[in-house]
């Protein structure tokens, strides 16, 4: 073997360990701080943002990724979300906290992809709505190849889904296997003993846990409750509670119920009724993550109207707008838009909904939700304004890595379809 | 607050406007850039570049506005349902496989909120089906559903509303699905393809039976036979006086439709045609029209790529097959404009998309001489924007049904300023 060699593999090393240089150039940028820059750059290191601006100098080593006549705007955030799990609702209890998405996440689940060709780039994964008290959820990141664990977006604050109405009422029906609450005011209740139970095992632990500071001898731990831990957590600040919810009346009550139990409610989740009742949410200081326009469906839903989203935030709430679906949440952009039409809200504002107030609402802004130095380097790429029913998404960044890529996908597409074709041939070759 | 009211009430009656200085997009020829529209007696009098005001017309300054043909859901549920989750308040759905008599204009609700929400996005007039394809409700089983009506948007009875009680004959063609969810359980069934295949096989029969029926019928009914208002109500299809609106979605059974239809010599529309792009040679050949429901849908399978249900519009235009796009809903009526849009971001030429919406519509149902585009004596529906009507942004600003300015007022609207209100 030549003696270079070693050198010459060291040396490559050496290269491709270096921290990637990453430049988007030439596209007008959708700060998501209310700025817009015409013709600006973006310099990425190591999955971080590193320099925004205009005339930037591009080290010439970096990767180049062409933005001219596009529109570059911060990964979006949907702060609702039930993909990438293998189940959502654990339906058969009234409290499931002790459940959670991260033990049935699904990197596998193509619904990661689709939504990486929208535009998404972290998703707020929950449990569903059958229960008053439901199940911890999943702040995730659309790695779109990674493991579940790889998919976790790391920090996160964890979370916790409660949910108020129709939905945890009727989730077991009328018959044998029917299941308390069946009422609003069942549903109120379910809160109010989990929570008077979940301070009385706090306290227990407290007392336990000063005599072991005092220096006692032969204590015995209490025994440990999966169910009321994470409730002790949202005692303590340590777990936001994403509370479903539609009409003003359940709203207020829900937020009276946590004051008096001694938690904050971190968002109200859908709060289609939310415009009724602003004062008391932003006094309570809860977010309110929204549906653009959906209503009429259910009950609950029949005075949801378009202009709510608009209407919390001229009322000094802080709001974003959600999908809680894997095709809704392929056009936040679109659905963001819908408030400049209904409620007049500017396009900052409105764009702010998919961005930097669900990073705020997940407390995860530190991160991500505009493009800043020092953020994460997650960004959308759209071929027109991203507020405009035409724009299509063009490229997606997750961490500084392209995990969408529309000319790619387009070019793929023949490839997929022969290998379709192909296995379709062996299994008729097979059974024939 | 009276002055207004007065004022809005004579707008209301008033019966000659002009709107003056518009940019119109006629669809029919070239759009005029700037021009005025002349409306008399519920009609279209006047359209162009150098028509003067008439003597006593109501004028709308509309210069930097946009006038376009008021926008039609080709397949609505409007007025049939109120609150999807509320079955009392769903009259949407016939019980049974076999009801060619019944029509949707019977139940129409003219007082349902979801009228003037609807048209406060730019819908003038739809298409009221039986039939399930509410928003949460999936599909509803098999059979002849019943008869669907065309309606314009404004009021006060079914009577002041209707353009014409049938239009179309609503086929939900029997699918071959092994998987039943049932809701008793929570869980997915699956059944066997055999047992599947026997059910479908059947239903096809049964169908294939009721058109001969048809058939016959019309024959004796003509030598002064008896009177049969199923039969009577299909008859019309046989005459091809009505299309079939056949809802399939599955390549397989869009096939067995068309196939059914061609062989019995019927008018047939698909409706809701998901995989309609598999089979768009068949469609441009049998000169088949497609409604398209949402352009905005997940893909129906894993490997099928991302955008397919944004691309199926441009997909078929550009083979030859004709497309119209449609709600299938009532609270979502008013995105139509949107699904159109989506599909004109993914190829479909913009033309075609407003098209798809007006005139397609309008000809598949047999008014295209009435509505549609605007051209010197079509009825006066018409919808007056400050842009692009398929974009978001885009605002309504004024709205004409059957030659009448409409209230662009709804519940939506009257609950914002309410709690806007609110100290």
């Amino acid at each position: 073997m030549n003696r270079v060699t070693p050198i010459l593999i060291f040396l490559m090393t050496a290269v491709a360990a270096s921290p990637e240089t990453i430049a988007i150039r030439g596209g007008t940028i959708l700060t998501g701080t209310g700025e817009t820059i015409e013709n600006g750059s973006i310099l990425i290191r190591d999955g971080k943002i590193v320099e925004v601006g205009q005339n930037l100098n591009v080290p010439t080593d970096a990767t180049l990724i062409d933005a001219s006549g596009q529109f570059v705007m911060p990964g979006i955030i949907d702060a609702h979300s039930h993909i990438a799990a293998e189940s959502i609702n654990e339906g058969s209890v009234s409290v499931s906290s002790m459940t959670g998405i991260e033990d049935v996440l699904d990197p596998r689940d193509v619904d990661i992809y689709r939504e990486l060709a929208g535009g998404v780039t972290t998703s707020n994964v929950l449990h569903g709505s059958a229960n008053p008290i439901g199940g911890k959820n999943a702040v995730i990141k659309h790695r779109w190849g990674k493991d579940a664990k790889g998919l976790l977006f790391e920090g996160a604050l964890p979370g916790i889904k409660f949910a108020m109405g129709e939905n945890p009422k009727r989730s077991r029906g009328t018959g044998p296997a029917a299941r308390y609450p069946g009422t609003r005011m069942g549903v109120i209740d379910v809160i109010r003993e989990a929570f008077t139970e979940a301070r009385a095992y706090q306290k227990e632990w407290k007392a336990y846990e000063d005599k072991l500071r005092e220096g006692k001898k032969g204590l015995v731990a209490p025994r440990r409750d999966l169910e009321l831990e994470p409730l002790v957590e949202i005692l303590e600040g340590k777990r936001l509670v994403h509370a479903h919810c539609y009409r003003a009346d359940e709203i207020l009550q829900l937020l009276r119920v946590a004051e008096e139990m001694g938690f904050r409610i971190a968002t109200l989740q859908h709060v289609l009724e939310g415009y009724k009742v602003t004062k008391e949410i932003r006094e309570h200081g809860a977010g309110a993550s929204t549906f653009s326009d959906w209503w009429g469906y259910k009950m609950e839903a029949y005075d949801a109207i378009p202009y709510n989203a608009a209407l919390m935030v001229e009322k000094g709430v802080l709001v974003s707008i959600n999908s809680d679906s894997a095709e809704e949440a392929r056009h936040l952009n679109q659905e963001a838009a819908k408030t400049m039409k209904w409620g007049g809200l500017t396009e900052a504002q409105a764009l702010a909904l998919i961005t930097i107030n669900p990073a705020k609402q997940l407390r995860i802004d530190d991160r991500v939700g505009s493009i800043e130095v020092g953020k994460d380097a997650d960004i959308a790429i759209f071929d027109h304004h991203p507020l405009s029913v035409y724009a299509v998404a063009q490229k997606t960044l997750v961490d500084g890595e392209v995990y969408f890529d529309r000319a790619r996908d387009l070019e793929r597409r023949a490839e997929i379809e022969a290998r379709r074709k192909a296995i379709l041939e062996k299994g008729k070759g097979e059974t024939r | 607050m009276t002055g207004i009211a007065l004022l809005l009430f004579g707008l209301l009656t008033n019966d000659v406007y002009a709107i003056r200085g518009a940019r119109i997009v006629t669809l029919a020829g070239e759009t005029i850039e700037k021009g005025t529209l002349v409306i008399r007696d519920g009609r279209i009098s006047e359209v162009g570049p150098g028509v003067s005001v008439p003597e006593g017309a109501e004028v709308i300054e509309a210069e930097g506005l946009e006038v376009y043909p008021g926008i039609m859901d080709a397949i609505s549920q409007l007025g049939l349902t109120e609150v999807g989750a509320v079955p009392v308040t769903n009259d949407t759905l016939e019980l049974g496989e076999f009801n060619p008599q019944i029509r949707a204009a019977t139940a129409v609700h003219p007082a349902s909120e979801h009228i003037p929400v609807a048209r406060a996005n730019g819908i003038t007039h739809a298409v009221a089906a039986p039939g399930s394809f509410s928003d949460f409700g999936g599909g509803g089983g098999f059979g002849i559903q019943g008869q669907a009506s065309l309606v314009n948007l404004d009021g006060w009875t079914v009577e002041e509303m209707s353009i014409s009680p049938s239009v179309g004959m609503v086929l939900r063609w029997p699918s071959l699905e092994t998987r039943e969810f049932d809701f008793n359980t929570f869980e997915v069934k699956k059944l066997k393809f055999e047992d599947v295949k026997k059910k479908y096989d059947e239903r096809v029969e049964k169908l294939g039976d009721w058109i001969e029926d048809a058939r016959r019928y019309a024959l004796a009914a003509a030598a002064g036979g008896e009177t049969d208002l199923k039969l009577e109500a299909l008859a019309r299809v046989v005459r091809k006086d009505l299309p079939l609106l056949v809802v399939a979605d599955d390549e397989r059974d869009i096939r067995a439709a068309v196939e059914f239809a061609s062989t019995r010599d019927l008018r047939m529309a698909l409706l809701s045609g998901r995989d309609s792009w598999k089979v768009k040679d068949l469609l441009r050949e049998k000169a088949i029209p497609v409604i398209l429901g949402p352009a905005l849908a997940l893909p129906a399978t894993e490997d099928t790529p991302y955008d397919k249900p944004l691309t199926t519009a441009s997909e078929l235009q550009a083979a030859g097959v004709r497309v119209i796009f449609a709600s299938f809903s009532s609270a979502n009526s008013r995105l139509l404009p949107y699904e159109v849009g989506n599909a004109v971001a993914y190829g479909l030429p913009w033309d075609e998309g407003l098209k798809s919406i007006t005139l397609y519509p309008a000809q598949l149902f047999g008014v295209a001489d009435s509505l549609g585009t605007i051209e010197e004596g079509k009825t006066a529906n018409l919808v007056v924007t400050d842009g692009d009507p398929l974009e978001i942004e885009t605002e309504v600003r004024y709205l004409f049904i059957n030659g009448k300015l409409v209230s662009l007022e709804n519940k939506h609207r009257s609950l914002y300023e309410k709690y806007r209100a609110r100290p």
